[in-house]
């Protein structure tokens, strides 16, 4: 105990790691934050890579005007798999978008403090991957402009909506979830553009964010309804973002179609959510915090907890890969179990073996502390975790729709270079989108950082008091 | 503005460096009986409702309200929509079973509920708001960052130019100024 190192280490064991190091205070986490969105001009790193993002998001849109004047028949699908790409891509990116709310909400009402560093992150990651989702659905129904017919709208027809389909179930559930994580992210980051307002040097910025600042000035009567209606969002969105992802499995589960008429897909979802999601948050925040300078407000330990949410969620996922061939061999039904020996031999086989590699193989090493801690390993881990669960969903879908039930209905389904460009291209918009992010708003929730410090605490006298990880 | 010419007075500004030092402060102006007063912080500071003697808000029950209305719309949609209006015959099940109808009255309750939230916490908060005679102070803007403010208003039945000065002063602040309206 004698040196001031293990000295450190033992408080360290007994209270926790400071969730901000460095010895920043209130003045230095403001500065810190609202630098990278203050100074004049982006970085050279910027510019290049919002030149290829950008690059990527108009592909997207090329594509889709492609699309809309040449028909569906530019992709893959056909008969038997009339669901390829479009859907895979729609149920990998809402995937994504679950690790933004569950981040500020599930561990916001378990007293995660550790949160506050990279829930902003998270939350904006959630907004752009649900934008991402959201138009596949909208240009996968071949006739686009009667897309408005997933709406309850009363039109001339006389015909409604049919809401005992899992598929309109759908169309509800996202657009909740959109609209619920939108005002959270925003309700979330108004403190902090008034913070960004009351700094400004410029008229336009005053203005713009006092505009979105809507008068903010911290009123403590303010803050105390402000917080309620925080801990109401966070409980509404708890149940919110399990749903989701349970109602996109329905569009799957309810059908008849083998390998996808089971009862295991809601949490099997849901668990698959959330590893990718924090896949693609670490994926985001670690270059993020190496080029702003942000290593003190989004430490090690925050990487870590992360990682270790990537280990347990991607057993869960494994445990479901293994439940599923269980219950197939259980259930003595001959198409069931054709379907999973299909899926791990049959003509994918090889799409089955990276899902499996990726997600339930590679992120095992996080058993191990210092491979948790380390850059290099925990950014290839996330990348492997991203690959692997985009092909979980190619495997679900297609698989499933090429070989189903009789043998002269079977068909091999391939992707043409639309569908692959598209792919490309909905990463372009998102990473276009969330440049843009980093480059004009708080990235890191100012308020909620400053709420966890020591000394945030009546009776903090000299550092005694640290908050637990 | 008042007719003599000089701008009226919206009150005195008092800052704190600490967290401490301003919830013991807002102890005493609770208990001297001002009531047209407020703490600003940079963030939300616990025990400062206690000691400001806010009283629990009632957001809650206007939440609890809008999620109902949510889930009575979704139901009463869905129901009429596939049961009255246009009944449709499905697998031939009935024209209306509820199992089939949760998912959207679910998703509705959360989407009516959280939007009351935010607009309810909004509306009380009587945000967004264009202007606030605090903003023309320059020390204020420090209170989204780093220092703690607390305000008593002019309106105050309590207030007094001198007297209300001099308890100001002695609550330990390390800048006070008046703010004009």
């Amino acid at each position: 105990m004698g040196t001031p190192t293990a000295e450190k280490a033992a408080e360290e064991q007994i209270h926790g790691v400071p969730l901000v190091q460095g010895g920043l205070d209130f003045t230095g986490v403001t500065d810190t934050v609202c630098s990278v969105c203050e100074r004049p001009g982006a970085t050279k790193g910027w510019y290049i890579s919002f030149a290829i993002a950008s690059t990527g998001a108009l592909t997207l849109f090329a594509m889709i005007i492609y699309l809309f004047w040449t028909g569906v028949g530019v992709w893959g699908v056909n008969q038997p798999v009339g669901w390829g790409f479009a859907i895979v891509n729609f149920v990998f990116w809402v995937g994504i978008g679950h690790a933004g709310t569950l981040i500020s909400a599930i561990l916001f009402l378990f007293r995660q403090r550790w949160r506050t560093g990279i829930n902003r992150f998270a939350e904006a990651m959630t907004i752009f991957a649900v934008i991402c989702a959201g138009v596949f659905p909208g240009i996968h129904v071949g006739r686009v402009w009667f897309a408005w017919w997933m709406f309850p709208l009363p039109y001339q027809q006389l015909v409604w909506p049919q809401f005992r389909s899992p598929l309109l179930w759908d169309v509800f559930a996202v657009s909740t979830y959109f609209t619920v994580s939108l005002l959270f992210w925003y309700m979330g980051m108004i403190p902090d553009l008034a913070t960004i307002r009351d700094r400004a040097t410029s008229t336009i910025r005053r203005l713009l964010y006092g505009l979105f600042a809507l008068g903010w000035r911290g009123s403590n009567r303010q803050w105390h309804r402000y917080e309620r209606a925080y801990l109401l969002l966070a409980a509404l969105a708890t149940p919110l973002v399990l749903s989701v992802h349970s109602v996109v499995s329905f569009d799957f589960a309810v059908a008849q179609v083998p390998g996808w008429h089971t009862t295991i897909l809601p949490p099997y979802f849901v668990a698959g959510a959330i590893f990718s999601g924090f896949a693609m948050v670490l994926f985001l925040a670690v270059p993020a915090r190496q080029i702003y300078g942000l290593k003190n407000l989004i430490t090690l330990q925050h990487l870590e907890n992360m990682n270790k949410i990537i280990l347990a969620t991607g057993m869960m996922v494994g445990y479901a890969y293994s439940t599923e061939f269980f219950v197939a061999w259980y259930s003595g039904n001959p198409y069931e179990q054709f379907t999973f020996m299909n899926r791990a031999f049959g003509p994918y086989w090889w799409a089955y073996w990276t899902m499996a590699t990726c997600n339930v193989i590679i992120p095992q090493v996080f058993w191990i502390r210092a491979a948790r801690r380390s850059i290099p390993v925990m950014l290839t881990v996330a990348f492997f975790v991203n690959v692997g669960m985009w092909f979980e969903r190619f495997v679900i879908v297609v698989t499933s729709l090429s070989r189903d039930f009789i043998p002269s209905s079977w068909g091999f389904y391939w992707p043409t270079w639309v569908d692959i460009l598209t792919l490309l291209g909905s990463f372009g918009l998102f990473f276009t989108l969330f440049l843009l992010f980093l480059r004009f708003l708080p990235m890191i929730a100012m308020a909620e950082v400053k709420n966890v410090m020591p000394q945030a605490h009546a009776g903090h006298h000299g550092g005694h008091r640290k908050e637990q990880v | 503005m008042s007719g003599d010419g000089k701008r009226k007075r919206y009150g005195y500004l008092v800052e704190f460096a600490d967290v401490s030092s301003i919830i013991e402060a807002a102890r005493r102006v609770r208990d001297e009986g001002y009531v047209k007063w407020d703490c600003h912080t940079p963030f939300p500071v616990h025990g400062l409702d206690g000691a400001m003697g806010i009283r629990m808000t009632i957001l809650p029950w206007i939440v609890f309200g809008a999620g109902t209305a949510g889930f009575l719309t979704g139901i009463g949609m869905q129901w009429w929509m596939n049961a009255f209006d246009y009944a449709y015959r499905i697998s031939g099940k009935p024209f209306w079973s509820i199992p089939a109808n949760i998912p959207v009255a679910f998703e509705m309750t959360v989407l009516f509920a959280a939007i009351s939230a935010f607009i309810g916490m909004l509306g009380m908060n009587r945000l967004p708001e264009y202007h606030h005679p605090l903003f023309r102070s320059e020390r204020f803007r420090r209170a989204t960052a780093d220092r703690f403010f607390i305000a008593v208003e002019a309106d105050d039945p309590l207030f007094d130019e001198e007297k209300t000065l001099a308890f100001l002063e002695s609550l330990g602040g390390t800048a006070i100024e008046e703010v004009e309206d």
